[in-house]
């Protein structure tokens, strides 16, 4: 057992510990826009627009094209592959227009959940092979962080320890595999949030989970401090009948974090899970005043909580483009507000702000 | 996997949080003052008494006899069976002696190392038969808090993947039981400092030793804020041809600490491990000044490094016992500041202070 084999250099280790940082500094968070191309589908279907390259690329504009500003709320922005190879109409790379305004660009890189044999439903993640290769190579194109989503559902016998111990594997090796590249991994756990089940069993597999995950990293010897986590809020199951309010959402998920996530581990980015972009505010904020211990920064990772009402002003016409930047910059600004827990709620949101955004069984 | 079965209910977690809590309050820490009978022998034969069960009660209170300025520094005391049941002269118990100054009282509840077969001379530690019998009755007698210690080495092969799960294995029964019956159990995971290897291997064992301990607590449905941890400050090998400073210490400490202990656990109280009384003091101090952001009360559990003058002034007479009383409370306050980062160094030494109390293969 000896300490023979470093896996990483003082140097790899700073960069990736300043990267991390700098994704997380004052209040900033991560603009989740690495949607699929099916997921992307399931989005401009329902504001009836038509799923093609040029459709995805003219929504992803609108967002990258706002003003430098959002520099102060969006420290990082994760894009699907289609993404990072895409120009805007003067035919410059997205991703250096991320850059110019100091925002860190990174990239999806898992490829989809598998089923894993003998279990309920449950899945495990691919995408590991020729990994190396691929973070190279996004590391050469622009990218300083990645991020790989592993999937857990509640129900009277999920997560099974093989769900738990093979999700929290794979996630340590791609971890491993980014490190080695200089990318930032986000490592994401998500317990999704079907199910009838109270916040107490969200919260008792989320600790089951987080520990699982935190004995991988160690085994696999990543470093915590250059790596961020992107977790689900505890909260209860859609179908629950019992209600919760963002302190109760609060305390139940720093409670997990506290007896789980290690203080070396500079963020945490909750996902919003089909939240409403208004929930999704609140709670973050109600999780940055709870009085519990709170050694890492709690920020957010969110796709349709920041881009709900974008898409809702945007309906594929590029005349509202004014009203759809309008929208994510708001949002954008509540959450950098949230996540320093200053977040005051204005009372009237948009109709679209305070829809759920939940579909079930949600893959991608 | 519901959960269905809570293992404690919330005045039980209650009551165990309340009690870690109060031990290491701030500029508060622990005296280590459960030796066996046969750690005691070798104390005694160092100062030329004789041991016997009436020397070690002398001896003892020596120590209990401190006045009230031990009220600002100790806040938990661990006995050994033997002494809780034992009486100064004055007829007192010395359990009531110890909580009518405010002071928790704590017992060793393990019985031991025994041999790992196949390993090369690596051990667990014995004492889960009966235990909860055991901790319900020094619940009944005054106790509210335990100790047991768990022994892992560093040399070219060890510790052995078996050794770290073995013992982290056994850590989490003992705290579970413990719990059932209102005891915080303090957890002991020592790596010896025998050996001649750097500090960054120290630092790595230390690392897998520890998420280990919590993946294995995690398991066993420990309430960490009920628990405290006992570990090791991360040092070179006794050996070891390179010197480093308190603060190179330090910082390999705690970067450790921030990489698997979770910021539920309320405090961390070091063992002495053979340390100096004066070096115990300058590295606890020397941590408590580390840059490094520190979730958990830092503080000391220590042994040797409380007593060594005072038993070296004592020499078994009882006309040195005040005299040996004043050097007992002259540590505990240094080591009351030491916790808070306010030790301002002792250039001036008394002999005792600055003797290395390292003896070769310490089992007990």
């Amino acid at each position: 057992m000896a300490y023979r084999f470093p896996a990483l250099t003082a140097e790899q280790r700073k960069e990736l510990s300043d990267i991390a940082k700098r994704i997380v500094a004052d209040g900033k968070g991560i603009l989740a826009a690495d949607e699929s191309v099916g997921t992307m589908g399931s989005r401009l279907q329902r504001i009836k627009v038509e799923n093609t390259e040029e459709n995805r690329r003219q929504f992803r504009e609108m967002l990258f094209s706002v003003d430098k500003s959002i520099n102060q709320s969006i420290g990082g922005v994760i894009l699907f592959h289609e993404t990072l190879y895409q120009k805007d109409n003067q035919g410059k790379w997205f991703r250096d227009i991320l850059k110019e305004k100091g925002i860190v660009v990174g990239i999806k890189l898992d490829q989809g959940a598998v089923p894993l044999a003998g279990t309920n439903g449950e899945t495990s993640i691919q995408g590991l092979d020729g990994l190396s290769q691929r973070c190279a190579q996004y590391k050469k194109d622009g990218a300083d962080f990645g991020k790989w989503r592993a999937v857990l559902k509640i129900t009277d016998q999920c997560p099974s320890n093989l769900a738990i111990q093979e999700n929290a594997n794979v996630l340590a090796r791609y971890a491993s595999i980014c490190q080695q590249n200089g990318l930032v991994p986000i490592v994401e756990p998500e317990v999704i949030p079907d199910g009838d089940h109270d916040i107490e069993h969200c919260q008792y597999v989320s600790e089951k989970v987080l520990a699982a995950v935190y004995k991988a990293l160690n085994d696999h010897h990543v470093y915590l401090e250059g790596t961020l986590l992107k977790p689900n809020m505890v909260t209860a199951g859609h179908a629950c009948t019992k209600k919760y309010t963002p302190e109760q959402v609060a305390m139940a998920t720093v409670t997990t974090l506290c007896r789980t996530v290690p203080a070396a581990v500079p963020g945490i980015c909750f996902l919003s899970g089909g939240m409403s972009e208004e929930d999704a505010t609140l709670n973050l904020n109600a999780i940055n005043l709870c009085p519990l211990p709170k050694p890492w920064k709690l920020s957010f990772s969110y796709g349709r909580a920041l881009q709900a009402s974008a898409l809702d002003a945007w309906r594929g016409k590029a005349e509202n483009k004014k009203a759809t930047q309008e929208a994510f910059v708001k949002r954008a600004q509540a959450n950098c507000q949230a996540a320093k827990g200053k977040y005051v709620h204005s009372g009237t949101s948009s109709s679209a702000s305070s829809q759920s955004l939940f579909t079930p069984s949600y893959t991608y | 996997m519901p959960q269905l079965y809570p293992a404690l209910s919330p005045e039980q977690k209650k009551e165990l949080s309340d009690i870690a809590l109060r031990i290491v309050a701030p500029g508060k820490g622990i005296l280590a003052a459960d030796e066996s009978v046969g750690s005691m022998a070798k104390r005694l034969s160092q100062i030329g008494v004789e041991n016997t069960e009436e020397n070690r009660r002398q001896y003892r209170q020596v120590l209990f006899s401190a006045d009230a300025r031990i009220k600002k520094c100790i806040g938990g005391v661990i006995f050994f069976h033997e002494t809780l049941y034992q009486k100064g002269d004055d007829g007192v118990p010395f359990i009531r002696t110890i909580q009518d100054k405010g002071i928790v009282v704590g017992i060793k509840v393990d019985k031991g190392v025994v041999a790992l077969a196949g390993t090369d001379g690596e051990t667990t530690t014995q004492g889960l038969d009966g235990l909860s019998e055991r901790c319900a009755q020094y619940k009944k007698d005054g106790a509210d808090f335990a100790k047991w210690r768990c022994v892992l080495k560093i040399s070219d092969h060890t510790p052995s993947p078996l050794a770290i799960l073995e013992n982290a294995n056994v850590l989490a029964r003992y705290a579970s039981i413990c719990q059932q019956n209102g005891i915080v159990p303090i957890v002991e995971p020592e790596i010896l400092p025998d050996g001649d290897h750097d500090l960054k291997r120290c630092q790595y064992v230390t690392e897998k030793v520890l998420a280990a301990v919590y993946k294995a607590l995690n398991d066993h449905h420990v309430y960490l804020e009920g628990t405290l941890l006992k570990p090791n400050m991360v040092t070179p090998g006794h050996s070891c041809p390179f010197k480093y400073t308190p603060e190179e210490i330090a910082m390999a400490t705690v970067s450790a600490l921030r990489r698997t202990v979770p910021p539920a656990v309320p405090g961390v109280t070091f063992l002495s491990g053979g340390q100096s009384e004066e070096e115990a003091s300058i590295n606890l101090n020397a941590i408590n000044r580390c840059p490094l952001p520190r979730p958990w009360a830092l503080t000391f559990s220590y042994g040797r490094a409380l007593q060594a003058s005072a038993l070296s002034a004592w020499r078994g007479q009882k006309d040195n016992a005040s005299a040996a009383t004043e050097e007992f409370i002259k540590r505990a306050e240094v080591n009351g500041l030491a916790a808070q980062g306010k030790y301002e160094g002792g250039g001036e030494d008394a002999g005792a202070a600055g003797q290395s109390l390292y003896i070769a293969n310490h089992a007990y």
